[in-house]
């Protein structure tokens, strides 16, 4: 049988930096769901150690939760199983990259709708959004670093329309 | 104009879609006539003046009931769909 080599969604395209933004490849070991069954909310967080509320980064025994739609939670770090919750492994369906920089925000601005002040985004706080056209959730884990996550098959996508931002943004402060 | 989503909180109208009259909540019961079921399907009213439409925001997949004005675009509540007893 024919032996597979396994590369990142992002090989060969990242890190990329321009002016004062770097966008670098964050892919964790494991992605997993995690959906917890009616009433087992309660056992499932003491199961993970935590589970995130609407908008909310928590860090439980397997790495970082985060909230990414009403009762779901997407675990970012080790792989895991848990009793009481639907699970499915998404490790190889999403990609996370890393935008970090003095002019990070200014780039997500361009791409997204989120309002991204620090009062009503702050460092800890996640959402799910659009960048450009996509569906993506975007997580700050920084003061100047943000972490985006988008299917999979998008990666090339998101890459392109970053990087097109960070040369808009820094072309701007070259004027 | 913003709508606020019962899971996410405020958001940019660019994260909803539209998705028709909240009257298609009102499903009629299986004892309907002919014509409550071709209202249900076909007819909708056209107010100047509140409203109740369907919205979803696809980031999270939540469906919302929006209350609002069709002539000053205020929106007077939005509601989850557990709100609006459904």
């Amino acid at each position: 049988m024919a032996k597979l080599i396994a590369r990142p969604a992002t090989d060969g395209l990242l890190p990329i930096e321009i002016g004062k933004a770097i966008l670098e490849d964050a892919q964790p070991q494991a992605i997993t769901w995690v959906a917890p069954f009616n009433r087992k909310k309660s056992a499932v967080s003491k199961t993970l150690g935590g589970f995130p509320g609407p908008g909310e980064v928590v860090e439980v025994k397997a790495g970082r939760a985060l909230s990414v739609g009403p009762g779901q939670a997407m675990i970012l770090g080790a792989p895991l199983d848990c009793e009481g919750a639907a699970v499915a492994d998404q490790s190889d369906a999403w990609t996370v990259v890393a935008l970090e920089g003095a002019a990070a925000r200014d780039v997500l601005a361009r791409v997204t709708p989120l309002d991204l002040r620090d009062a009503v985004f702050p460092e800890g706080g996640t959402a799910r959004t659009l960048v450009g056209h996509m569906t993506a959730s975007l997580t700050r884990v920084g003061p100047f670093r943000f972490e985006i996550m988008v299917f999979r098959s998008m990666t090339q996508t998101l890459i392109h329309e970053l990087e097109r931002a960070m040369k808009h943004v820094d072309a701007r402060t070259k004027l | 104009m913003r709508l606020t989503c019962p899971h996410c909180g405020d958001r940019d109208l660019r994260e909803f879609t539209y998705k028709g009259d909240a009257l298609a909540l009102l499903r009629p019961d299986e004892t309907a006539n002919p014509q409550e079921w071709v209202d249900y399907v076909h007819n909708r009213d056209n107010p100047a003046g509140t409203t109740s439409e369907l919205w979803y925001h696809g980031p999270c997949g939540s469906w919302l009931v929006a209350v609002r004005d069709t002539t000053t675009h205020v929106t007077h509540r939005t509601l989850s769909l557990a709100e609006a007893g459904k």
